[in-house]
């Protein structure tokens, strides 16, 4: 770091001759944040330039783990790319899932029964949970109070179990089929619910007891990183950010899908869009989940657990170990021989972080012809730089993991 | 006030555009329009500014290939919606293999500029007028656009995977 200071900045003036502003003399430091930096929470490369300790600007590099997700796409069938949602954003993995399920069976122009979209909310509101746990845990973490973050993950984790419960994998869940799940939910599943549901209210509040009126927190995230609900709007900015600079456009309103408009629930938005009202809007939204939970299990009707479609929905093992027709189906669907109508649908849910949207293609194949995947990290991250400027470096590590940027989602 | 839908939007902009907006039809609910390339800025920006549509929010924007249709190899695809209205419609502009130019969208929506990085990337489609066109995910000096339909999903040129050990 080169300082001029008062004195040479009077010579460097006789010696020109002129006036030169304070801004043209100055020199500044370049100061490589990442890739692999432990307090980035993943591979984001950004080369500040520094002012001292206040930033002047930021360059980003993104793209260290692209891994294509748009060209493999166009080179699977359908139901292989459920697993390449997975990896999009792995915080949340069932929403992906069940957003490129809803898609196809947009498609196809399946309708679901209504147990299947209610099991779908409960799995789809857990998964925000267990979101906004991981970024609003990080969030404190960053700013020095580990406890918080150590005691809420116990319930990240029963989540995972539930997950576990329902389809036997945890973070890449592979949840379901196009069509429905692949069987109905255990009451073992429903135990582990309940269980969530009575424990996780008392943890949440303690975990905001703990950081939310916290001095020190407040003082670490009120006016970091702010940027205005016209400004965000202007970057397409989707989810809590969003919502954070006061915008309140969420998708399980404006567009509903999977019977969200059944459920009674509340949007929190905040004002100034910085760290503290993006941590408080999703703080917000896991009370609201739990509502949201709650009456569907309350509400949950009998039924089926899944669509009729016998183009994407394995048939039962009896029937294709007993009948020609289910034979013949299990056959064309584990052979991904499937051919879907021409067409193109865009179908979006609400991630853990935003609006994430699937515009497919199809010319009637048994692939897609083009699968474009709106991630809303990608699309957001580039406000990054804007929102940094000016701040302290200490700051825009805070407001890096209060926008819950998912690297897997960031690069595809 | 008129709510507005899907007919009504396509017919105000068939109306103001003319002969410019080659086609309008409604796929699953959405509104697809098709329009010459000369007409998308100017066509965006009315809906933008327009009191009644008062389109604010960009969607997505990428690009998608079609190699058999001559002289309209390539498209670019503006998903938009209107918070207000709530209402969300597809603008496809076709583009020749020839002259893959196309204005930047980065003076209405400064959300564009990253989405036309990555349609730059993946199609070769040059976004003019864009403040910082340049590779976004891959490595900076790739020379081909990997999502045109003519790259294979395994590069032909790999020598480290042998496809007898596969059983190919």
């Amino acid at each position: 770091m080169i300082n001029i200071s008062d004195d040479n900045f009077e010579k460097h003036k006789a010696l020109n001759g002129q006036d030169q502003s304070d801004q043209e003399l100055k020199q500044y430091n370049y100061l490589n944040l990442g890739p692999t930096h432990p307090a980035t929470h993943g591979i984001f490369q950004n080369i500040l330039k520094m002012d001292g300790e206040v930033i002047v600007d930021a360059q980003p590099t993104i793209g260290y783990i692209h891994r294509a997700f748009e060209k493999l796409a166009e080179n699977r069938p359908f139901y292989q790319i459920t697993t390449i949602t997975d990896r999009l954003n792995y915080c949340s993995s069932p929403i992906n899932n069940i957003g490129w399920h809803l898609t196809v069976e947009k498609l196809l122009g399946v309708k679901t029964p209504k147990r299947l979209d209610y099991l779908r909310v409960i799995i789809m509101e857990l998964a925000r949970i267990a979101d906004h746990i991981i970024c609003n845990s990080v969030v404190a973490v960053d700013t020095g109070a580990l406890t918080g973050f150590l005691y809420v993950f116990q319930w990240r984790e029963k989540i995972y179990e539930i997950y576990e419960e329902i389809c036997g994998a945890r973070l890449t869940t592979n949840i379901g089929r196009i069509g429905g799940f692949e069987r109905d939910f255990s009451e073992k599943v429903f135990a582990k619910i309940n269980n969530l549901l009575t424990e996780l209210p008392a943890a949440l509040s303690e975990f905001e007891k703990l950081v939310m009126r916290n001095r020190i927190f407040m003082d670490r995230t009120v006016n970091v990183g702010g940027i205005t609900g016209e400004r965000a709007l202007e970057y397409s900015f989707t989810g809590p950010n969003l919502r954070a600079a006061g915008v309140d456009y969420d998708v399980r309103v404006m567009t509903p899908y999977c019977s969200y408009e059944d459920f009674d629930f509340t949007i929190p938005v905040g004002s100034s869009g910085d760290t503290y009202d993006r941590f408080c809007v999703r703080q917000e939204e896991m009370w609201q989940s739990i509502s949201i939970i709650k009456q569907a299990l309350k509400n949950l009707p009998k039924g089926d657990f899944h669509a009729d479609v016998p183009e994407f929905y394995l048939p039962p093992k009896e029937e294709v170990y007993n009948t020609m027709e289910g034979l013949i189906w299990h056959f064309k669907i584990v052979m991904g021989e499937i051919n879907v109508p021409k067409g193109q649908v865009y179908q979006s849910v609400e991630g853990g972080n935003g609006e994430l949207g699937f515009y497919l293609v199809s010319d009637g194949g048994r692939q897609p012809y083009r699968l474009h995947i709106r991630r809303p990290c990608f699309i957001y991250y580039q406000a990054y730089p804007e929102m940094i400027k000016g701040s302290m470096l200490s700051d825009a590590i805070l407001t890096m993991s209060s926008m819950n940027v998912i690297a897997g989602e960031l690069d595809a | 006030m008129a709510e507005v839908n899907n007919q009504m939007l396509g017919e105000s902009i068939s109306a103001q555009f003319g002969n410019q907006v080659l086609s309008v039809e409604e796929t699953y609910g959405t509104l697809d329009i098709v329009v010459e390339k000369s007409i998308i800025i100017p066509l965006i920006k009315w809906l933008k500014t327009h009191d009644k549509f008062q389109v604010n929010f960009l969607t997505s924007l990428c690009g998608v290939h079609f190699p058999e249709q001559n002289d309209r190899e390539l498209s670019v695809v503006y998903h938009l919606h209107s918070f207000i209205n709530n209402i969300r419609f597809r603008i496809h502009v076709f583009l020749p293999a020839s002259q893959l130019e196309i204005p930047t969208l980065t003076t209405l929506f400064a959300g564009a500029n990253w989405m036309e990085r990555e349609t730059f990337e993946f199609y070769g489609i040059k976004f003019i007028g864009h403040p910082d066109l340049r590779i976004i995910l891959n490595v900076e000096d790739m020379d081909y656009h990997p999502l045109l339909k003519q790259y294979p999903l395994v590069d032909a040129t790999r020598t480290d995977k042998d496809d007898k050990y596969f059983g190919r």
